[in-house]
């Protein structure tokens, strides 16, 4: 039998490196290239804008794998690597250093980049953005000489700094365009209490009012923001968390399919049966969603992975089916504030609350058409895991019953049969 | 540093050697222990670090939080009400000196 072609995985993020697990458990012997982009060894991104910029000693990256992880599994890791261009014909990728790597199966795990402003100004020092380890070392270091922070952007980057920063004592400005904070994930009332409990925090927390230009210090420095109603926020640093545009530019380029990512099935594939892609870059059909949808999350990342990988080897359970249904959720860690979302909300939801806000630990159940969409959790990680199980297996309960509390959701969560 | 012992259910054990402040579930997966996930970073929100503790390393451990306490309830290998513990949850130094867990089968 001839050795199984190589698998090229382009991205080393929560998605690339997972698939690298998957596909060796999966009973690929065959080899796998994977290129990263950054030189720094593959790592967890989600503590870099949340336990990473505390102040103190020195943080330290948390490794999505072990240092001996690649040689282990005879990967060929390269980091620092970039690839310019797929010939989809030759099944062949271009790097940048003018070699190429040939491959039986491609996989795009290329993620996404941070949005840019384009504001005046925007090009100033001490203006920065939030993704990569390089940023969060950059960050880390300034906040320990920052006395007024403005932030662009009241979505969860934006807010998790904020938090960060209060905890530091600095002053923290955030402007935010939308008239309620991290509009595009949380219902209007887990959202409105958000902007309470930041305001609470210290936070000048501005809504409706959007960053128009930033003014110079005369030395190429940031300081001060000027908002869309013309107001001044002096600032000796600035974090811009404004959403992410998915990496597509090879698929593009490749022609493959792309809106608002790479354009996947239920397998993770795209239109060309040996090319995949998946994670924050792929919009695929969401099964729980009932639309196709890009998600940016470690759930999705992983999951995703393990799909992809018996996609590539033919290895899915005949009896789950192959399409891929794994139910999203999501976390985000403010201060003390623990947020977990499970499910996809769409706008109009109709929102039942379970629990007292003001004790600071409840949930808000949604709703369409009394079927349960998705569980937003504050402090409260029992509801939310009741609400894994229960959304997992399309289950529901009525918005009655989420409004009782003398009903029993976890044991509801845990019954086999619909009630 | 502690001494951490990896205790897997095909009877191999991994012993790691592991620096005041670092969380089992950091060290597990800086040195590639099988079975310890961590997939949220270390904030207690996914449950793939679920460790059981061995009976005798029990007394000192700090207390459950409210928070451990629930997401202990959705492991995927069954709660232990004695022994089960999330690994970032526990440091060297401060929750330990010597440690023995079990690994899990699965963690997701």
């Amino acid at each position: 039998m001839p050795r199984p072609g190589n698998i090229l995985i382009v991205g080393n993020g929560q998605a690339g490196i997972q698939l690298v697990d998957s596909l060796r458990k999966e009973g690929h012997t065959g080899p796998i290239t994977i290129i990263g982009e950054e030189t720094h060894f593959p790592y967890q991104r989600p503590p870099l804008s949340k336990d990473y910029l505390a102040a103190g000693t020195d943080p330290a990256p948390l490794p999505l794998r072990a240092e001996k992880f690649f040689m282990d599994n005879d990967v060929d890791s390269r980091l620092g690597a970039h690839v310019t261009s797929i010939n989809r014909a030759r099944h062949t990728a271009a790097l940048a250093d003018g070699s190429t790597v040939g491959y039986a199966k491609l996989v795009l795990a290329t993620g996404a980049a941070n949005r840019v402003l384009t504001v005046p100004g925007s090009r100033l020092a001490g203006i920065h953005g939030l993704r990569t380890l390089a940023d969060a070392e950059t960050v880390h270091a300034r906040l320990g000489e920052a006395k007024s922070v403005v932030v662009i952007g009241a979505g969860f980057i934006g807010l998790e700094f904020a938090a960060a920063a209060r905890k530091r004592g600095i002053e923290v400005t955030v402007l935010e365009y939308a008239d309620r904070p991290m509009a595009r994930a949380l219902s209007p009332v887990m959202s409105r209490w958000f902007a309470q409990a930041h305001r609470s925090m210290g936070t000048d927390l501005r809504l409706g009012e959007g960053i128009a230009s930033f003014e110079n210090d005369g030395a190429g420095h940031v300081a001060a923001a000027i908002s869309t109603t013309g107001r001044r926020y002096p600032a000796d640093m600035v974090l811009v968390g404004i959403g992410v545009i998915p990496r597509t530019e090879l698929a593009e380029a490749a022609g493959l399919a792309v809106a608002n990512g790479i354009t996947v099935d239920t397998n993770m594939r795209t239109e060309d049966p040996d090319i995949f892609a998946l994670g924050d870059c792929a919009n695929y059909p969401s099964h729980h969603a009932e639309a196709r949808t890009r998600l940016e999350s470690v759930q999705n990342a992983t999951d995703q992975a393990r799909h992809t990988a018996k996609s590539i080897l033919g290895t899915h359970d005949p009896t789950q089916g192959q399409a891929y249904k794994e139910l999203p959720w999501f976390w985000s860690t403010q201060g003390d504030l623990r947020l977990q979302i499970a499910g996809i909300a769409q706008p109009g939801d109709e929102t039942i609350l379970r629990g007292d806000p003001s004790s600071g630990k409840f949930s808000v159940f949604c709703f369409r058409n009394a079927r349960l969409t998705a569980v937003e959790s504050l402090n409260h990680p029992a509801d939310h895991m009741a609400a894994r199980k229960l959304l997992a297996r399309e289950r529901s309960l009525s918005p009655d019953q989420a409004a009782d509390p003398g009903f029993d959701f976890r044991a509801h969560a845990k019954e086999p049969q619909p009630a | 540093m502690a001494k951490v012992s990896f205790h897997h259910t095909d009877g191999n054990v991994d012993v790691l050697d592991v620096d005041p402040g670092t969380s089992l579930m950091r060290a597990a997966v800086t040195n590639g222990v099988a079975g310890i996930a961590g997939e949220c970073g270390g904030q207690a929100m996914c449950a793939t670090c679920h460790v059981y503790v061995r009976p005798e390393y029990l007394d000192g451990l700090p207390e459950i939080s409210d928070d451990e306490d629930e997401m202990l309830d959705c492991t995927a290998d069954p709660r232990d009400d004695e022994r089960s513990r999330l690994g970032c949850q526990l440091k060297a130094g401060e929750s330990f000196d010597d440690i023995e867990v079990d690994v899990p089968g699965s963690q997701v």
